[in-house]
C-alpha cells in the first residue's frame, strides 16, 4: 500500500493548488494547446518557491537583489505563467492570450517580454549552466542572492546538464540549487524506459550535490526542504521533488499522451474542469 | 594575433571590472598574468563548451562582459544551439574567440580545421562576426569588444602573421577599410588573406591590372555602404577568404549585392576553400597553396578572368 503522505499521486490539492491550476486551465482553454502534463507536476514546487523562498518584488522584476530562478524546463511554463500572474508580475488577463500572436505568453517563455521570467527557455539543458553563471556573478558582485534551476527529470538526459553540475560543484556554489522535477514521464514515455536516469539522486552526489528527496506535491514538505537551503555550505544543493505529470488532472495524470495537447476537445476540457472545480 | 588577444583580454579586465576571462583546457599557461592579478575573474571550465556558453550567458545577464576562448571548431560547432538562444536570443555582450581559425590547425586534421565557422556564426541573429587581418588590427577590435551590444564571434589567427593594418586607417566594428584604391578589380578580403590580396595586388600592379584591396575585417554587420562604392566602378569584385565557399564572406558579399535588385549584378569571382573537409595535413601555407589561395594563383585566376571579358564563365577557383 503507498503511504498516502507520501505519495505524490495521492496527496490532495488545497484550494490555492486548485486555484492555480485553474489559471493553467484559462490559458489551455484560450489556446486550446499546450504542455498540460509538465506544467501540472510544476504547481506546488513553483508556488510553494514564489510564495515562501524567493526573495523578490513583483512590482519590480528585475531588482538586482532578488533571487534568480530559471524554468530550465521551459515547456512547463503554463505553470509559471499561472505562478507569476497570480503574484502579480503581470495581469492575469494575459493567460488568455497565450500563445496568440501578439501575447506576450508563448509556448516557452521569452526572457524580456515576460516580467520575471529569468531566462529564455525551451531548448532542454540550458538552465543549469545559465545559473551557473549568475550564481558566479553574484559571487563576484559579493551580493548575497540565490539561484534556483527547475529542471525535468527528461531534460537531465542533456549532457550539458552533467557539465554544469560539475562545475557548480567545482565552484562550491551553495547559493545554486538544482530542482528536479522528477514526474517520471518524458515525452515518449517513461523515463525508466527512454533513458533511465536512476539512481537520480546518488548521481547528484557523485556530482558533487548534496541531495534531498521530496514529495512535490506536499507544500509542507517542499517547504521545510527548501527553507533548509544551501542543506551544506560550499556545495551545491539539489532537490529532487517527486512528482506526478498531470497532477490534479485525472485524465492526465501519468499519462504520456497528455505531454503536449493541441486541440483539446471539449470533452477533455470538460474532464479538466470537472477535476478543478471553479466555473 | 592569439598572444596579442589574450593580452588585451587581460588589459581590459584591469580597466573594467566587467570583464571576465572564461577558457576551456587551454595550453598550460595561458594568460598567467591574469590569473595571478584577477584569479576571480579568470575562470577555466574544462572541456565542456556547452555549459562553458551558458556560463557566460548566465554572466552577460548579469553585466558581466565574458571573453570565452577555445578551439574555433570547438567554440563554434559543439555548443552551437546554447549560442543561438543563450546568447544571440537573449543577445547578449558575451565574446566568442576562435583559435586557430581556417587552416591554422592544418597538421591536426580536418577536425580542428574551421572552415565554416563564419558560415554559421553569421547565420545567427544578433551575432557580429569580425575576422582581424593581423595582431595590430586585433588590438584595436579589442578596444572596441567593452561596449558592442551583443554577441561578438572573434576569429583568430596564429601568431606571426605580417603586419598589413595601418593605425593611419583607424577601425570601427562594421566599417570595411579600403587598402588599396579599385581601379580594374576590388579584393575583398578578410582575415590573413587581407596579407595574400594585397601581394597579389602587386602581382596585378606589374602587369598593369589596378587592383584594389578592401579589408572587410567585419563580415556582419557587413558594411554595404563601402561595398557599394565600388561595386559598380569595378570590372570584377574578387571576395577572397580562407573559409568554405558557402556562407561566409562570399557569400555575404554576394547577398548585399544581391538585395540591390534594381541595379544589375557587377561580376563576382569567388576565391575560397572548397566545401569539403580538407584531408590533408603539412602546413597552413601548403594547404592554401594546395587550394589555389597563394598570392601568385589568386593574381594568375583574377588575369585569366578580366582576360576573358565579360562574356566567359570564370573558371573554377582550384581546377
Amino acid at each position: 500500500m503507498p503511504n498516502l503522505i507520501h505519495d505524490p499521486l495521492t496527496i490532495p490539492l488545497d484550494a490555492r493548488s486548485k486555484a492555480l491550476r485553474r489559471l493553467i486551465m484559462d490559458a489551455l482553454l484560450a489556446a486550446g494547446r499546450g504542455h498540460v502534463g509538465p506544467a501540472m507536476s510544476l504547481v506546488e514546487i513553483l508556488r510553494v518557491l514564489y510564495d515562501d523562498v524567493l526573495k523578490l518584488r513583483p512590482k519590480e522584476p528585475d531588482w538586482p537583489g532578488r533571487d534568480r530562478c530559471i524554468l530550465s524546463k521551459g515547456h512547463g511554463c503554463l505553470a509559471l505563467y499561472a505562478v507569476l500572474a497570480d503574484r502579480g508580475f503581470f495581469p492575469k488577463r494575459e493567460l488568455q492570450r497565450f500563445c496568440a500572436d501578439d501575447g506576450i505568453l508563448g509556448g516557452h517563455p521569452e526572457r524580456g517580454l515576460v516580467p520575471g521570467v529569468e531566462a529564455s527557455t525551451g531548448a532542454l539543458g540550458h538552465g543549469l549552466s545559465i545559473g551557473v553563471g549568475m550564481g558566479l556573478a553574484a559571487r563576484l558582485r559579493k551580493r548575497a542572492n540565490r539561484v534556483f534551476v527547475v529542471l525535468g527529470d527528461g531534460e537531465l538526459n542533456e549532457g550539458s546538464v552533467w557539465e554544469a553540475a560539475m562545475s557548480a560543484a567545482k565552484h562550491g556554489l551553495s547559493s545554486l540549487t538544482a530542482i528536479v522535477d522528477n514526474n517520471r514521464l518524458q515525452s515518449y514515455g517513461p523515463v525508466a524506459e527512454v533513458m533511465p536516469m536512476a539512481p537520480l539522486a546518488d548521481k547528484f552526489r557523485s556530482f558533487g550535490f548534496v541531495v534531498e528527496e521530496v514529495n512535490g506535491h506536499d507544500v509542507d514538505a517542499l517547504r521545510a526542504a527548501f527553507r533548509r537551503l544551501p542543506f551544506v555550505r560550499e556545495q551545491p544543493s539539489a532537490v529532487i521533488c517527486n512528482t506526478v505529470k498531470g497532477k490534479g488532472v485525472p485524465p492526465a495524470e501519468h499519462n504520456a499522451a497528455w505531454h503536449h495537447r493541441a486541440r483539446l476537445n471539449d470533452e477533455e476540457l470538460g474532464a479538466i474542469r470537472a477535476a478543478l472545480g471553479g466555473k | 594575433m592569439r598572444r596579442t588577444c589574450l593580452n588585451s583580454i587581460h588589459e581590459l579586465a584591469r580597466r573594467d571590472p566587467r570583464v571576465v576571462y572564461v577558457g576551456s583546457d587551454p595550453s598550460p599557461g595561458t594568460l598567467d598574468g591574469m590569473k595571478a592579478e584577477i584569479p576571480d575573474r579568470f575562470l577555466i571550465e574544462g572541456i565542456a563548451e556547452a555549459h562553458v556558453i551558458g556560463l557566460a550567458a548566465g554572466l552577460a545577464m548579469e553585466g558581466f562582459v565574458p571573453y570565452v576562448n577555445t578551439i574555433a571548431t570547438f567554440l563554434t560547432r559543439r555548443c552551437y544551439d546554447q549560442i543561438a538562444v543563450d546568447l544571440c536570443m537573449h543577445n547578449l555582450r558575451a565574446r566568442l574567440i576562435g583559435n586557430g581559425a581556417g587552416l591554422v590547425y592544418a597538421p591536426l586534421g580536418p577536425t580542428h580545421q574551421a572552415i565554416e565557422d563564419i558560415a554559421i556564426m553569421r547565420a545567427l541573429p544578433n551575432m557580429t562576426v569580425v575576422a582581424p587581418a593581423d595582431a595590430d588590427e586585433m588590438r584595436r577590435l579589442m578596444e572596441q569588444t567593452l561596449d558592442w551590444p551583443g554577441p561578438i564571434y572573434i576569429r583568430l589567427a596564429k601568431g606571426g602573421d605580417p603586419i598589413v593594418s595601418r593605425e593611419t586607417d583607424g577601425f570601427e566594428i562594421g566599417q570595411a577599410i579600403l587598402l588599396r584604391d579599385p581601379e580594374d578589380v576590388a579584393i575583398v578580403a578578410c582575415g590573413v588573406m587581407v596579407d595574400r590580396a594585397l601581394a597579389a595586388a602587386d602581382i596585378l600592379a606589374e602587369e598593369g591590372i589596378g587592383c584594389g584591396v578592401v579589408n572587410m575585417h567585419t563580415i556582419k554587420p557587413l558594411d554595404v555602404a563601402s561595398l557599394n562604392l565600388f561595386a559598380d566602378r569595378v570590372r570584377l569584385i574578387v571576395t577572397l577568404e580562407e573559409h568554405s565557399g558557402v556562407g561566409g564572406l562570399a557569400a555575404a558579399v554576394l547577398e548585399a549585392l544581391s538585395d540591390r535588385v534594381h541595379v544589375a549584378m557587377p561580376r563576382v569571382l569567388k576565391l575560397a576553400l572548397p566545401d569539403r573537409f580538407v584531408h590533408k595535413y603539412g602546413s597552413q601555407d601548403g594547404l592554401l597553396a594546395r587550394l589555389g589561395l597563394t598570392p601568385e594563383s589568386i593574381a594568375a585566376t583574377i588575369g585569366r578572368v578580366l582576360a576573358r571579358g565579360s562574356t566567359g564563365a570564370p573558371q573554377p577557383a582550384f581546377a
